[in-house]
């Protein structure tokens, strides 16, 4: 994204950790090693690293039970991301997390969450904190197109809103919400940019396939909150090229849209308008992998927690 | 020697925590321009300003996500919820993600925040505007819950709460408001998770909490005539609760009656009471008994409502009925 060519590379490569990573993950699912459930990103990597580029060190993050991309984009190591997927003593929430919680205090992402929209206010908490603290941070909050029909998006809007905190809110609007089609449920053709106005935000809406695009909204949302101008909220139009969660084959889309959207796939745009040939973008590919596979390894070497791990941290140490 | 009043009481704790520890915040509705909807704020947001003490809107998922966040952050977040019965609109903040961080995060981040809310029956504020749900809250791992019955209880037990690294969940009993008592010295602390024999008794041992304290004590003083010595027990919180004192007095008495405002259906009652049954069983010589109020919610008319209340007399009648 700056002068030097082998940035581009490293945008590719980011991009190209979560896709080998998501792809990774699908077959431990289906391979029976990870229980429970998981909302994979594949097609949306563009906006979580996009994000990622625009925000300082230190800046919290909160973002949802789809949130690979957003904390590995934020430097989640991959170890700890799948040893959590996998529930092993060395995951980022030492097995308790699970795949919808990843969370790592050092890099200040402050959780993923599976309530829908129960982690926007808290995100708004992590603001107001800034404004108490002038610790200078500029909090992101990240959710999809279905939360903005939740409550809290809207006490949360509000009150960010009414208190000029420093927080950017991206909507990432893939058009689905689980297996409905995001049109069947909101009277807007935009849902979160279409309400930005009665918060007296701007209305933005931004191709979310776009890394740039992404990178640029979010600086500039960034510079915004942090100048005391109060939050931004930027819709990103997006895709996930699998299903909801799962085994969700996704077969509710027409094939025509799913083909569509794989022609905008975020990782061929960018590597074409950079001019990254086939065969360099298949070598990327493949150090990716070979860096996804090696974390791969190493999580699933590690054991599973110890049984006393079942009653700690119920509660803080002093009153255990 | 200054006289404060429960509802007095309750500013006079926040202050002191404010005090104590610039970290602490205060939000709520109505709580700092007009003082309180009960007027339990008045004089915070003038002794701590526009930057500690905040009036938020009407956005009960918004006020504890706020606190929770903002907790997470290194400070330590003070809500107001006006009535316990509005926790309907905010339990998946508390039960969902203040109660659960530390534990979803292997103890990687901490939630210390106080809840507060003004609760319970009494004034015919009708179904909506009575409850306590503090059985309900006691049900989730990760929450503390402390239900004061006296302003000095209320101080001390408030700075406990507020220095707690846990969420707690603080239910003031609004038919208190008025209880009097001699103002507790400044430092004055109430250690959470220790009940508090109120009156010291032999034959049977009264167990209750908020309002239905000064009940079972009034029931007690009916019961003394006929030469039944009743112990009494604040158990002042719920998580943690203090079943050694609990356990320790049934030793002593051997008869145990529990008195729950609420209908009691998995209330604490219903915990202490399988507790001792598990625990204390050979030191009974009776069943253990329960005054609650009838599985119905709270009726507004006043003559329903104290019919549903526990009252010293039903109490008694229960007591006198071991003999
Ligand atoms: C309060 C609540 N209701 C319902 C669900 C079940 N649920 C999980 S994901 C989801 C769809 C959310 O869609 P969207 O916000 O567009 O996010 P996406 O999955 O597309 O990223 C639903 C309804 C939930 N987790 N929480
Ligand atoms: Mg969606």
């Amino acid at each position: 994204m700056t002068a030097n060519p082998h940035a581009h590379e490293h945008v590719l490569l980011q991009m190209l950790r979560i896709r080998e990573f998501e792809n990774r993950v699908q077959s431990l699912f289906s391979d029976g090693l990870v229980k429970g459930s998981t909302h994979l990103a594949n097609g949306q990597e563009a906006v979580a690293v996009g994000m990622a580029f625009a925000l300082h060190p230190g800046d919290p993050v909160l973002c949802t039970y789809r949130g690979h991309h957003h904390t590995i984009a934020r430097g989640l190591p991959l170890e700890s991301a799948f040893a959590e997927i996998l529930g092993r003593a060395t995951g980022c929430c030492g097995g308790k997390g699970g795949s919808m919680h990843l969370t790592d205090k050092s890099l200040a992402l402050m959780g993923s969450y599976a309530i829908i929209g129960s982690h926007i206010p808290i995100a708004v908490g992590a603001a107001w904190a800034s404004t108490l603290t002038h610790d200078g941070a500029v909090t992101c909050c990240i959710f999809g197109d279905g939360t903005t029909t939740i409550g809290s998006f809207h006490e949360a809007l509000n009150l960010a809103a009414v208190w000029r905190l420093p927080i950017v809110f991206i909507c990432e609007n893939n058009l689905y919400s689980e297996y409905t089609a995001i049109g069947d449920v909101v009277p807007i053709e935009h849902p979160a940019a279409d309400r930005a106005g009665a918060y007296g935000l701007d209305r933005i809406v931004i191709d979310g396939n776009d890394v740039e695009a992404v990178k640029e909204a979010v600086s500039l949302a960034r510079e915004r909150a942090s100048a005391g101008r109060g939050p931004s909220l930027i819709e990103a139009l997006t895709y996930r090229h699998g299903g909801h969660s799962r085994a969700d084959p996704g077969d509710y889309r027409p094939r025509e849209e799913v083909e569509l959207w794989l022609s905008r796939d975020p990782i061929s745009k960018y590597a074409d308008r950079h001019e990254v040939s086939t065969q360099r973008l298949e070598q990327l590919g493949a150090e990716a992998r070979d860096e996804v596979d090696r974390a791969l390894r190493k999580a699933l070497a590690a054991p599973a927690p110890a049984a006393e791990a079942l009653l700690s941290n119920v509660w803080s140490e002093e009153s255990s | 020697m200054t006289i404060i009043n429960y509802r007095k009481a309750i500013a006079e704790a926040i202050a002191r925590s404010m005090r104590e520890d610039p970290k602490v915040v205060f939000l709520g509705e109505d709580v700092a321009l007009a003082g309180g909807a009960f007027k339990t704020t008045v004089g915070l947001r003038e002794e701590f300003g526009p930057t500690r003490v905040f009036d938020t809107p009407i956005s009960e998922q918004a006020i504890i996500g706020a606190a929770i966040g903002a907790a997470m952050r290194g400070l330590r977040p003070i809500a107001e919820i006006m009535f316990a019965d509005f926790l309907g609109t905010c339990w998946d903040g508390i039960a969902n993600h203040a109660a659960k961080i530390r534990y979803m995060t292997d103890g990687a981040y901490s939630v210390p925040i106080v809840i507060r809310a003004h609760g319970g029956a009494g004034l015919g504020f009708g179904a909506q505007h009575s409850q306590l749900y503090d059985g309900l809250a006691m049900s989730i791992p990760g929450l503390k819950v402390v239900v004061p019955s006296t302003p000095s209880d209320l101080i001390g037990l408030f700075q406990s709460a507020v220095r707690d690294p846990d969420p707690v969940l603080f239910i003031e009993h609004k038919a208190l408001f008025d209880v009097k008592e001699e103002m507790p010295p400044e430092g004055h602390v109430v250690p959470l998770g220790k009940a508090q024999v109120v009156r010291e008794g032999s034959d049977l041992t009264l167990v209750a909490t908020g309002a239905m304290v000064p009940v079972a004590l009034a029931a007690a003083e009916l019961v003394q005539d006929r030469r039944i010595d009743c112990e009494v027990i604040d158990l002042r919180t719920l998580t943690p609760l203090d079943m050694h004192s609990v356990l320790r007095s049934v030793e002593k008495t051997s008869r145990l009656i529990l008195v729950e405002e609420g209908p009691g259906i998995c209330g604490w009652s219903s915990e202490v009471a399988a507790r001792v049954a598990d625990e204390g069983f050979w030191m009974l010589d009776a069943p253990i008994r329960r005054v609650c109020s009838p599985p119905t919610p709270t009726p507004f008319s006043e003559s329903l409502e104290s019919l549903w209340l526990p009252k010293a007399e039903s109490v008694a009648a229960e007591i006198e009925s071991y003999w």
